[in-house]
């Protein structure tokens, strides 16, 4: 493999690895909000020792998201430094303001969330909640600004000496593209803890344990499940698509396999992209659907790959295809699988009915597949640029860095990512398998993951602690 | 203004060494000093709250770096490119040693995540050391602004470096006592009991090494990088950081010897900030020394981002950080006192 091709797996391997675990914390740090506030109005007690536990399950994965962040704001200039020279002036802002404005927020007032219970009144307590939910979700904005403006590069100039700058701050924060990108991306971030929440609970009712728990966790993981899975893709993914397709109208013709344009073009469901033959191999394809979506009507002419020349194709074109098959697939059965969920607890008997709550509990990584497909269409589709029409991806990368170098470190993360996933299953394993009653009292001055009482790995070993 | 972003960025990484230095140095010390298992959990609770937020530090330095600096950024960051990469993993070691050695109880876990808290935490302090020493004695950059430099070469220093040679590894060995000098003395400041006996013994062993190691490193800036010395020549004011090294150094001891543990701790955060801005004051204008007698170095001039970039930077940053500033004063008073013996709990 090329020095190129082995800079390009090296960022997709660690930022997709790294992701696995914000899009739970920013998710679940509002459905722990939801809970405070519950606890806050009903005074029910319940709702704080639920609160306790998924405070810990956040505590693991923000612990990973922490550590597995760290690379990521110095991987710009190991492997990609050319990008980075040219493009720091834009890009150096929303990562800098990232660590100013939100990991500082999100470390200080998580201490004090876990650890500060005691000592602070309830509704300090909730607020330092809040605040860790706020924290997450600046996180997230500042880094969707920028990929945002590789995306869609707004509100800059090209300096004499190569380098770019930004002409203008706010128009840089309000790029309509990331607005759309949030929306759409944090609504994946609270399917994802919607989904885990609702299958702990769905794990707890089947194994009629907990049974308290169980039911707040379906309930509250359901009701959210329902609203994000909507949302998911009315309106955020409907608007996100339309203004792609204004915007990036390769990677739309990329996405869909549509090769050639078309009036009142079809959907493809399903079906394999020809590269050779330009077209889909066996597709299952719905009429007129397309240009629907895009334009609203079904006579509009929705432009294909053939329009514009090979070198600005989205260079690996079937992996945009399945990705996004992929993501828009599994958000269907996500709403589907909420939808009844959602109708069978208005009808009071989602405890009880078995044959979907099994469903639920297995499905808990499928949000996961999702979210990563679903950047996956979005950095893929942007190929071969890197940021787009203005820096290909083959200029970006650290020329001085070489491919064995680059391979090696790539084995590195691998072997570091492998013994993480280890531990992450054991501890989280454990914190499930202990459940929400075994909450005690929690003290000052431990570390983060240890608050709450932490859950401490048993003598007897694993899966026999109870 | 330009000048202005050099000292944030100095002042950003002064902060970072000094917050995170003493996270570094009870990782290096406590197998030594925390015998007891209630000790070592005592030295873990000391640091445990407010590791994460020293560390952000770090990244916080970083993207300033990132925006202000972008060619420094692009070029050091893939020039350092094996040791950063180290760097990130013991980053991470590290995270989890503290993290997740409370999570077993059994006790050979235990002593394995000690030990990775150990080997982490050490190894880090002698890469910064290097790393600030390579720093200061300058890379060969190419005729592209880039350069890549292997993990060692024929261990001089001159036109041909690698990461290390004789210069940087006594920047690493100075660090590292530096550092377990500064943890020392936080654990003083934070604990009680046994524990607090056995790091002020430490500290106080450990502070001859660090004064020898301070006065070696004087003439050995001046032989890896003899222009190191023109800016104090040209603006004596300069000298406030040697001034400063030596008072703070001095105090240190007499701090210790009046049981001020507070005054000592001080002055050990003091004099890193000092010697990082004595190391500062040395480059200053220059970033990055080239040894390449054919390439300029990098410069604030040759590396600053645009005019309208850097205003809007100083905006939010200004009020980012006292924000942040707001946010660790909040932490560190609530975790104020010391981490008692037993007990779960701050204060008595």
């Amino acid at each position: 493999m090329d020095a190129l091709t082995l800079h390009r797996i090296h960022f997709a391997f660690t930022i997709t690895y790294h992701y696995l675990f914000p899009q739970l914390t920013m998710g679940l740090a509002l459905l722990i909000v939801v809970l405070k506030t519950m606890a806050l109005r009903t005074h029910d007690e319940r709702y704080n020792d639920s609160a306790r536990f998924w405070a810990r399950i956040f505590a693991v994965n923000f612990l990973l998201g922490v550590v597995t962040g760290i690379p990521m704001e110095f991987q710009f200039g190991t492997n990609w430094s050319e990008f980075s020279r040219r493009t720091g002036g834009v890009i150096g802002q929303p990562l800098a303001m990232e660590g100013v404005f939100s990991f500082f927020l999100e470390s200080s007032f998580l201490g004090l969330f876990l650890f500060g219970e005691k000592r602070l009144s309830s509704f300090a307590h909730w607020g330092a909640a809040f605040l860790v939910f706020v924290g997450s979700w600046i996180s997230g904005f500042f880094i969707i600004v920028t990929d945002a403006w590789m995306q869609h590069p707004v509100a800059y100039r090209l300096l004499p000496n190569g380098v770019y700058e930004v002409t203008s701050f706010w128009g840089l924060m309000m790029n309509p593209w990331a607005w759309l990108q949030y929306a759409h991306n944090m609504c994946g971030a609270v399917v994802t803890a919607a989904f885990v929440m609702s299958s702990v609970g769905a794990f707890y009712v089947l194994q009629k344990r907990d049974g308290d728990f169980g039911r707040i966790f379906l309930r509250v993981g359901v009701i959210a499940g329902v609203l994000s899975c909507i949302a998911q893709i009315f309106p955020t993914g409907d608007l996100h698509g339309k203004y792609m397709a204004k915007n990036q109208p390769i990677a739309i013709a990329g996405m869909e396999g549509l090769f050639h344009s078309e009036k009142g073009a079809p959907i493809v469901l399903m079906g394999q992209p020809d590269i050779e033959g330009q077209k889909i191999d066996n597709p299952i394809a719905v009429n007129k659907v397309l240009s629907f979506l895009i334009y609203g009507t079904t006579a509009a002419e929705v432009k294909g790959l053939d329009e514009y020349p090979k070198d600005q194709w989205p260079s690996t074109l079937p992996l945009l295809f399945y990705s996004y098959h992929i993501m828009a697939g599994l958000g269907t059965y996500f709403a589907a699988l909420m939808a009844l969920a959602g109708f069978l607890l208005w009808r009071g008997k989602l405890y009880t009915t078995r044959r979907v709550l099994w469903p639920i509990l297995l499905s808990f990584p499928l949000p996961y597949i999702a979210n990563t497909a679903g950047w996956m269409t979005a950095e893929i589709g942007r190929q071969p640029w890197l940021v787009y029409g203005l820096i290909r991806t083959s200029e970006g990368y650290s020329k001085h860095v070489g491919a064995g170098t680059s391979l090696f470190s790539l084995l590195g993360f691998l072997g570091m990512y492998t013994v993480l996933s280890i531990l992450w299953v054991m501890l989280v394993y454990t914190i499930i398998e202990k459940g929400p009653h075994s909450t005690t009292e929690l003290a000052a001055g431990q570390t983060l993951t240890n608050a709450l009482g932490g859950a401490p790995w048993q003598l007897s070993g694993f899966g026999s602690s109870r | 203004m330009a000048a202005l972003w050099f000292w944030i960025v100095a002042v950003m990484l002064a902060a970072y060494v000094v917050l995170d230095g003493f996270d570094l140095g009870v990782g290096i010390l406590f197998p030594f000093v925390a015998r007891t298992e209630d000790e070592r959990q005592q030295a873990i609770r000391a640091i445990g709250p407010v590791w994460d937020g020293n560390e952000v530090w770090l990244l916080a330095a970083g993207g300033t770096l990132f925006f202000a600096f972008p060619l420094l950024y692009a070029s050091s960051f893939s020039g350092f490119y094996m040791p950063l990469m180290i760097v990130l993993w013991l980053l991470v070691l590290r995270g989890l040693a503290i993290e997740l050695r409370s999570h077993f109880v059994d006790p050979l876990w235990r002593s394995f995540f000690d030990g990775l808290l150990f080997f982490a935490s050490s190894l880090l302090a002698i890469f910064f050391g290097a790393a600030l020493a390579n720093v200061v004695r300058g890379v060969p950059i190419g005729s592209d602004n880039y350069f890549y430099l292997p993990l060692w070469t024929n261990w001089r220093t001159g036109p041909n470096p690698g990461i290390l040679d004789w210069y940087t590894i006594i920047g690493g060995v100075m660090a590292l006592l530096a550092l377990s000098l500064h943890g020392a003395l936080y654990l003083v400041l934070k604990t009680e009991g046994d524990l607090r006996l056995r790091a002020r013994a430490a500290a106080g062993r450990l502070w001859p090494f660090v004064a020898i190691a301070t006065v070696l490193a004087i003439p050995a800036t001046v032989l890896a990088r003899p222009d190191s010395l023109h800016n104090y020549h040209d603006h004596p004011v300069a000298f406030l950081s040697p001034i400063g090294v030596t008072i703070s150094l001095v105090s240190i001891v007499i701090a210790m010897r009046k049981r001020s543990e507070l005054g000592a701790f001080v002055s050990s955060c003091v004099y890193l900030a000092a010697m990082l801005c004595g190391a500062a004051a040395g480059l200053y204008p220059v970033l990055l020394p080239s040894t390449n007698p054919a390439m300029p170095s990098i410069t604030i001039a040759s590396a600053i981002s645009g005019p309208h970039t850097l205003r809007v930077g100083l905006a939010w940053w200004t009020i980012g950080t006292m924000l942040a500033i707001m946010y660790f004063c909040i932490v560190y008073w609530l975790f104020r006192g010391k981490v008692s013996q037993h007990a779960d709990t701050y204060g008595h």
